[in-house]
Formats: C-alpha cells, structure tokens, sequence
C-alpha cells in the first residue's frame, strides 16, 4: 500500500519505523534535515516541502497513495493537507489534531471534509493512563469488545507465587477463568502452551473479564483497587483530559504544578479537582499533600527526566500503596526506563498515537468481510492482539477447537458470544457471529487466516 | 557486514561472467578463462562471508562508502583474470587497466589493435561498460531484497551527481526501474544497429560502448571503421540520450512530461552540446569538403566527450587548436547527474556558475540576500558548500594525479589530456592518448595511477579517497559485548 507521512517529527518517525517494511512510504516534512535523517534509516522515498501544498503533495505522488497521515505540530497543516489529499483522491487521511477546540467540531470534519480518522495525542494517552489507574496491579490494560475482555500485561515480581510454576496446574488451582498468552521473557517473545513454567521476571500478558482478573489478582495477593486518590504533577494537556475522566470516574485528584498561572486556569477548567502551585519533586510537599495515601502518582510534566526521577522516587519511597505513571516523549528514554523496570507504567503521547495509527492500517489492510475490529500491539509490536467477528460462512463454524488445525505462534485468547466472555478450551467452538480475539505472533489479515 | 556484502557483490559479477562465457561456447572458443575466474571469484565470496547473513545488516555513512570503492576494486581485479587466462592480455596489471577502464565506463586502452582479442574477450571488455555505467550495487540492489533501509549511503556512493533522489519509496524499486529504462534502451538500440546492417555481435559490442558511455569498440578505428553517416548519427544520439538524467526517463514514463522537459540540467546540457557543435563545425569547415560533414563529424565527437563515451570517427588530433580546446573544455563537463556519463556532471557547473554570479554580486551589495536556485528549487547554502567542496578535492587530485604522471616524461598534452580523459571516464585524449592512439606506452605504475584516477572519476572521488582515511579503518576502541 502506498502511504504518505506529512511530518517528520516523533510520531512521523515511529510509524515510518512500523510501516516502511510492509508498505511504500513517503515522508514529508519542510526541515529537510529531518527527512535526510529519515531515509537515511529508513527504506522511503522523502520530499522536502510545505505538506499541505498541491505542488508538494504531487511531487509526493499523493494522487496514487491510498492513505495520507498527517502529523506535523500544526493542526491547521494537518487539516489542510487531508483536504488537498482528499481531492487529489486519497481515500483514507489520518490528522493529527490538538486543538480542543476543533475536537469538538469533529463530526463535521469527518462527514464533510472526508477525514477518516483524527487523533489527538493528549487525549489518548490520558485515555491510557485512566485505564491504568482503573487497574492498578496491571502495567497496561487494552480493552475488547467494548471493555468486555480485557488485556492486561503484568510483571511478575521477584518471590511471585507463580515463579516456578506450569500453566496447566495454574490453571487448575485458580478458580478465575483467565489465559495467559503471551510471556515475554528477556525480550524473547512466546505464545505459551500448556507445559510452559513461568519465571519471576517475566512480562505475562492474561486475557479475561474484568471481574475474573480481579478474582486473579487477588489469588496472587496483588491486588490493588481502582485508584480513589490520584495525585498528578505537571498542569499540562494531558492532565486536563486525565483529571476530568478521573473526576467522572468519581476519582480525586490532586494536581501539582509549579506556574501559578498555569495552575489558575486548570483550576478555572476542573471545578472538581485540588489544583496546588508547588514544586512537585519536592518531597515535603508531596507529604504535605499526603502522598502517603495517594494511590496513585502520574508524573506529567513536559521533561521527560523530571517525570523519570519522580516517578522513581515515589515508586522507591511509597510503591508498596501507590501506582506510578510517568509520562515521557523520547523514544530512547522509554526503552532504557522499560528495560530497566524502574517505573511501573511508562506512557507516551507518540507512541499511543502511532499505535492508534498502526492499528488502522492493520484494519485497512484487511480485504472486506471479515474486518479487523480491534487491534492491539504487546511488546514492542512482536505479538498481535486482534478482535474479528466470525462470518456466518466460515470454515471452521461448529468444530471443536481441539480438531482444528490452527497455526503455530497463534492462540485463541477468548470469545465474546453475546455479550458473554468465554476463554476458550478444547471442546468449545467458534459460531457465527461470534467475536473472536487471536493473538498471535505472525500477522493476520483476517479470521479465516488463523487455519494453517 | 562489510564482507558480506562484498561477497554478495562478487557472487553476482560471477552470475555475470556466465554471459561471456556463453558467447565463448557459441563462437568455439575456450570458457576456461571464464570458468576459472567464476571458480575464483565464488571462492573469494565464500571466503568473505556470503553464505550467512549477518545478524546486523545495518549500513551506515562509513559502511556505504568502504563497501563501494572496496566493491570496484575487487571487481576489476576478479574482472581482470579472464583477459590474462586467455592470454588476450598476458600482464596482469595491463588487463586490470583495461577492466577498470571497463566498469568505469572510460574506454582507455592499452591495446594497440582489439581486432585480434578473442570474441569472448571482445564481449566481456565491453559487458563490463554496460554493467559499469548504471553501477554494480545498483544492480545487486535491484534483484537482493534489502529488507532494513541504510541502502541509501550505498546508492549515494555509486551513483553520479550531486544529490541522489529515490523514484518510489523504496530503494529495490528504484533501482529495478532504472535498469529497466537502461536495458530498454540499449535493446533498442541494438535494433537499430542491426536494422543498419551491424552484425549482431558488433551491435551488442557497441551498444553497450554506448549505454554505459563506456567507448571499447571491436574496432581498430572504433566507430570510424563502418564510415556510416547512419551509424555515426545514431550512435551520437544515443549517446546523448545515456548522457541525461535517467530520473527524467521516469517521469517521461509516468507521463508527467512538464517535469521531465522543465529539467534546468538538461536544458543547459543540450545548450552546450547545441554551442560546441557550432563552434567546431566552422571551425573545421575547411577541413572536411561539404559542411553537411563537418557537422556530422563536429556532433559525433562533441556527443562522444560531452557524454564521455570516447568512441571516435575522425582523429581530431589533427582538428584545429579550437576545436581540440572546446573537446577538452567538454570532458571535464561531463554527462547529466543520475545518468551513466562521468565528469563533473552539467548539474554541478549550473550550480557553479549560478553560486559565483551570487557571490559577486555579494561583493557589490553586501547585504544582500541571495538565494541559489536549481531545478526551481532553493538550494540550502549546505549543497552550495558541497558541490564546492568536489570541486577543491576534484583540482587536488587532478593537479596529484598530473604531477606524478609527469614523471612518464612524456609532452605536457598528454600528460594532460590522459589525466583528464581517465578521471573524466572518457578515453581518448589528445596527442599520444589521442582517438588513434592508446595507454600501451605507459608504464606499470603510472597504468595504476591511471586506473586509480579511473576509479576517483567514476564514483565521485569520496569513496576512493575516504578508503585512504585512517578514520576509516582505525577502530575506535572496541570492547566486546558482555553477556549478563
């Protein structure tokens, strides 16, 4: 598929990354050391210049792609270069827009301006980080078929019960009906079977109901419950998104920020929260707020390093009862803080913005039929989570799984049949009209493709 | 890395030595040289490392560079052997001469007569120009899946002109397209020779002189020897047309003609074919007996410098000190960026020239702003400073080169114009080098220097002269990897 990329910024570079090895790409972007740098790593074809401009988006061969992406800090380029595309016959444009204000007119934009998706990063990374703090013991939760199902991944802790013991007799001594499926273990990837033995250390990825992996928690002795106070430093976009979904969770939260400026107007916006003007590495503050019964801390300032010794402060200081969440941008801090398990939930603007991306291309690269309903990348983009609904003329409707021939690296994590979860076992079946959620190592265009 | 990739570089010239030794089985001839030099060329991949890939695959700056001039270097070597097996070239250094005068796509030779070269050899002397004139990585890029991106700084070593542009995203299909356009072309080409009576051996021979701008001939007196005004004509278009950007051809194919016709390069690259041809046509009017010939013998010659093919149809040795003047002008000009012609590339005098109208009128108004354009686009003060940079190191080793050649003793012309020809990647110079003459007389050393100077020309003087860099092969301290 041909696709263009319209700024060459941290996100532009991320989905380059995840999709220049299946797809054509072309990336665009006015700082023409930028777009050096790009194809230099990357196998793309670059073009300097204005994206939103007719002359460049031509030059960029825009007539012949099929989707435009558009992510450069300016939302007005974003829109106007989704537009032009639009009219030079792109059927599929993404924009990246930021703006609160042209949030709100999105409706419009979709139904007459033809955008096919708009994504503000701010947004979605708040979205993420109250999905965590719903679920405290977790590092990250994605959800399926409407929260149905959840997808959790978990890291098993040094002394964990479960060092040193097989899946199958896990299975048996627990009553929650959950599945593990997939265990990264030193960045080695596998979809487990049967006779796996986990190892404290491991990153487990278990797939359930929300109640079953309450009941599965609270068998490990981990359990946390939803966060009640959530204490949140930096005043910035993402803390406005965030405390407003904590609010209407019924959360309280408190928000620390430095400019007195900047806390007045989150104050004047989230008539719910405890808006303080402080120094949010500055420990005495943070015990006269009473960080000591806080749930959870989100480090949400805009430098990344601030939000890393933060977040392990408190982590080292207070982690037995609090959760901690720090936000940061740059692509290389994220791995070394992940790889060094320092930090419990590591969230990034850019990354959830180019996941959100990555996804809808996976879902456009499926042919018609049987789509791709959610898609969901775990460990670095190794494992593939996706949900399909099960066609009325399927192969497989009515066969025991066990008797099906399924591929290798791929595992059936649960079906939702009207509106009920069942984690699937040998003697169940897939119906018509099923949800099925596969995960697997390979990549799936769609459901018939899980048969070898 | 770098080994592995030589080795895959090494393995394709042995699938392309297979085309020769086929044409020696047709005429009868012994494929032994052929044979033994796929034997050796084989054993040295494997030697190197093609059998696995390695784990990192990743090219960087340095990596692109050292595989491209190491890659050229081993080629004509390995290039060499089938000329000294089969006795066509006995001195091993005579037949590295010729082979790098080959995949450099100059056309100098050291042969005082071809005529008598065995057919296969003929074949693989100029099987060497086609290959050579859009570039071995190229070719290895266009049929290797690259499946990690860094191709880039080995396209950028290898292929002429002061910025390299992808045609679509992805290096693999680029590069497929453009052998396409290549081999489209000189197909065509050999159509049209045979439609003028050619036979089918001289048509390949000099269809591939012509598409790679190479210049080897099955001829004593090259092009000169069938005194065709067909031939003369067509192969003079031709090698005009391997002169331009081959970037153009695309956009001609994907009709978007306006681009390909609005091309400031090749405007100014035909003015200056149009202004030479004049110039030399009055100039040797008197020479020749109608002008009708004299125009066709000022074209030929002025394609065959300016595209730096060097094939010859008349001695301009004996032309007037003006033409000889406006021909050696031509050589250090060159063909187009992107195409398969040496030189200085018309694209980087356009720059010249329109840089230093700028920075005198710089000297007038000093703070004036002043901005370089090219192709309709702003050119970043960083082009500016690297075509200027080529040119400082271009005058350095052409003055090197020239100095140490001087110690041949030989006159100052050819000294000269042999330097000029060889760096350029034309062939013929003046005076002893001359369209008539050849290299033969030259010694050892000074055949090295010259080959050296082949090499520089051909891929734009980095890559041989970083080669030479400490920088390059000084480690800076390695440590091993711990396993923890």
């Amino acid at each position: 598929m041909e696709i263009i990329i319209i700024g060459a910024g941290k996100v532009g570079m991320e989905l380059t990354k995840q999709l220049a090895a299946d797809h054509n790409v072309t990336v665009v972007d006015q700082n023409a050391q930028l777009v050096q740098n790009i194809i230099n790593i990357y196998d793309v074809m670059g073009v300097c210049g204005n994206g939103a401009g007719y002359e460049v988006q031509m030059e960029a061969q825009v007539d012949k792609a099929e989707l435009l992406i558009a992510t450069t800090s300016s939302d007005e380029i974003n829109i106007l270069a989704c537009l032009v595309a639009k009219k030079l016959g792109v059927k599929h444009t993404i924009a990246r827009i930021r703006n609160p204000e042209y949030e709100k007119q999105l409706r419009f934009m979709r139904e007459e301006m033809g955008l096919s998706m708009s994504i503000n990063p701010e947004k979605a990374a708040a979205h993420e980080i109250a999905r965590v703090l719903r679920f405290p013991a977790a590092m990250k939760v994605e959800t399926f078929s409407k929260g149905r199902l959840e997808l959790i991944e978990y890291r098993l802790p040094e002394a964990s019960v479960l060092d040193g013991v097989k899946l199958l007799d896990l299975y048996k001594s627990i009553h929650a009906r959950v599945l593990i499926c997939a265990v990264d273990r030193k960045g080695e990837t596998t979809i487990p079977s049967g006779d796996f033995v986990l190892r404290a250390g491991d990153k487990i990825y278990l797939t359930a109901a929300p109640e079953q992996l309450a009941k599965f928690f609270r068998h490990l002795g981990v359990f946390r419950d939803k966060a009640s106070t959530v204490m949140i430093v930096g005043a910035s976009k993402i803390c406005y998104y965030l405390a407003s979904e904590l609010l209407a969770m019924g959360m309280s939260v408190k928000v620390i920020d430095q400019n007195e400026q900047r806390c007045v107007e989150m104050g004047e916006r989230l008539p719910g929260a405890l808006v303080i003007v402080g120094d949010g590495t500055d420990s005495e503050l943070l015990m006269e707020e009473g960080i000591e019964e806080t749930d959870a801390f989100v480090a949400i300032t805009g430098i990344d390093e601030a939000n890393i010794l933060m977040g392990m402060r408190v982590a080292r200081e207070y982690g037995d009862g609090c959760k901690v969440v720090a936000k940061i941008n740059r692509r290389s801090l994220v791995e070394l803080v992940s790889a060094e398990s320092m930090i419990d939930s590591v969230v990034s603007a850019a990354t959830v913005t180019t996941e959100l991306i990555v996804q809808y291309v996976r879902a456009m690269e499926s042919a018609s039929g049987a789509k791709i309903k959610t898609l969901h990348r775990l460990v670095d983009g190794a494992v593939e989570a996706l949900e399909f609904s099960v066609p009325a003329d399927a192969p497989f409707i009515g066969i025991t799984l066990k008797d099906l021939k399924l591929k290798s690296g791929l595992l059936l994590a649960g079906i939702v049949r009207g509106g009920r979860i069942i984690i699937p076992s040998g003697s169940d079946a897939l119906q018509a009209k099923d949800d099925v959620i596969v995960v697997t190592t390979g990549t799936l265009q769609e459901v018939g493709d899980i048969l070898e | 890395m770098i080994g592995f990739f030589l080795g895959r570089i090494l393995m394709t010239e042995a699938a392309l030595l297979a085309l020769p030794m086929l044409v020696a089985a047709l005429y009868g001839e012994s494929v032994l040289p052929f044979a033994a030099a796929i034997a050796a060329l084989a054993a040295a991949a494997l030697l190197l490392g093609a059998r696995k890939k390695p784990q990192r695959t990743a090219m960087y700056a340095k990596e692109g560079f050292v595989v491209v001039a190491l890659a050229w270097i081993f080629m004509s070597a390995f290039g060499a052997l089938p000329f000294v097996i089969s006795g066509d070239i006995p001195n091993f250094i005579d037949a590295f001469f010729e082979t790098v005068s080959g995949f450099t796509t100059t056309g100098a030779s050291i042969l005082t007569a071809v005529e008598p070269l065995s057919r296969s050899g003929l074949f693989w002397r100029s099987f060497t120009h086609w290959v050579g004139g859009m570039g071995v990585l190229v070719f290895v890029m266009a049929i290797l899946p690259m499946n990690d991106g860094h191709g880039m700084h080995l396209m950028r070593a290898e292929v002429p002109g002061p910025s390299v542009g992808k045609l679509v995203s992805r290096m693999g299909d680029t590069a497929k397209i453009l052998y396409g356009i290549y081999f489209a072309l000189t197909v065509l080409l050999i159509v049209l020779l045979l439609a003028g009576g050619m036979s089918l051996f001289d048509s390949c021979i000099h269809a591939f002189g012509t598409a790679g701008t190479g210049g080897f001939s099955s001829r004593n007196l090259s092009v000169g020897a069938y005194n065709s005004a067909y031939f003369d004509i067509l192969l003079g278009v031709f090698m005009l047309i391997f002169g331009v950007n081959f970037n153009l051809y695309y956009f001609i194919l994907i009709k978007r003609f306006r681009e390909a016709f609005r091309s400031e390069e090749l405007k100014a690259y035909l003015c200056i074919v149009a202004a030479a041809v004049v110039i030399i046509t009055v100039n040797i009017a008197h020479m020749y007996d109608s002008v009708a010939t004299s125009l066709r013998h000022a074209f030929f010659q002025v394609s065959t410098i300016i595209s730096t093919t060097g094939y010859a149809t008349v001695d301009f040795n004996l032309w007037p000190t003006l033409s000889k003047t406006v021909l050696v002008l031509l050589m250090f000009v060159g063909g187009c960026a992107g195409s398969t012609g040496g030189g200085m590339k018309v694209a980087r005098f356009v720059i010249f020239a329109k840089a230093s109208y700028h920075d005198m009128r710089k000297m007038l108004h000093p703070n004036a702003v002043s901005i370089v354009r090219f192709e309709g686009k702003v050119l970043p003060e960083k082009a500016v400073r690297s075509v200027h940079f080529y040119l400082t190191m271009y005058v350095f080793v052409f003055a090197g080169s020239a100095l140490l050649l001087s110690m041949e003793g030989v006159d100052p012309v050819t000294t000269f114009t042999s330097v000029a020809a060889c760096i350029n990647n034309i062939g013929p110079g003046l005076e002893l080098v001359g369209p008539m003459g050849n290299y033969a007389a030259f010694s050892p050393a000074a055949k090295l220097l010259l080959s050296f100077d082949m090499l520089v020309g051909r891929l734009e003087i980095f890559p041989m002269l970083l080669l030479f860099s400490p920088s390059v092969w000084i480690r800076r301290g390695h440590r091993r990897h711990k396993k923890t």
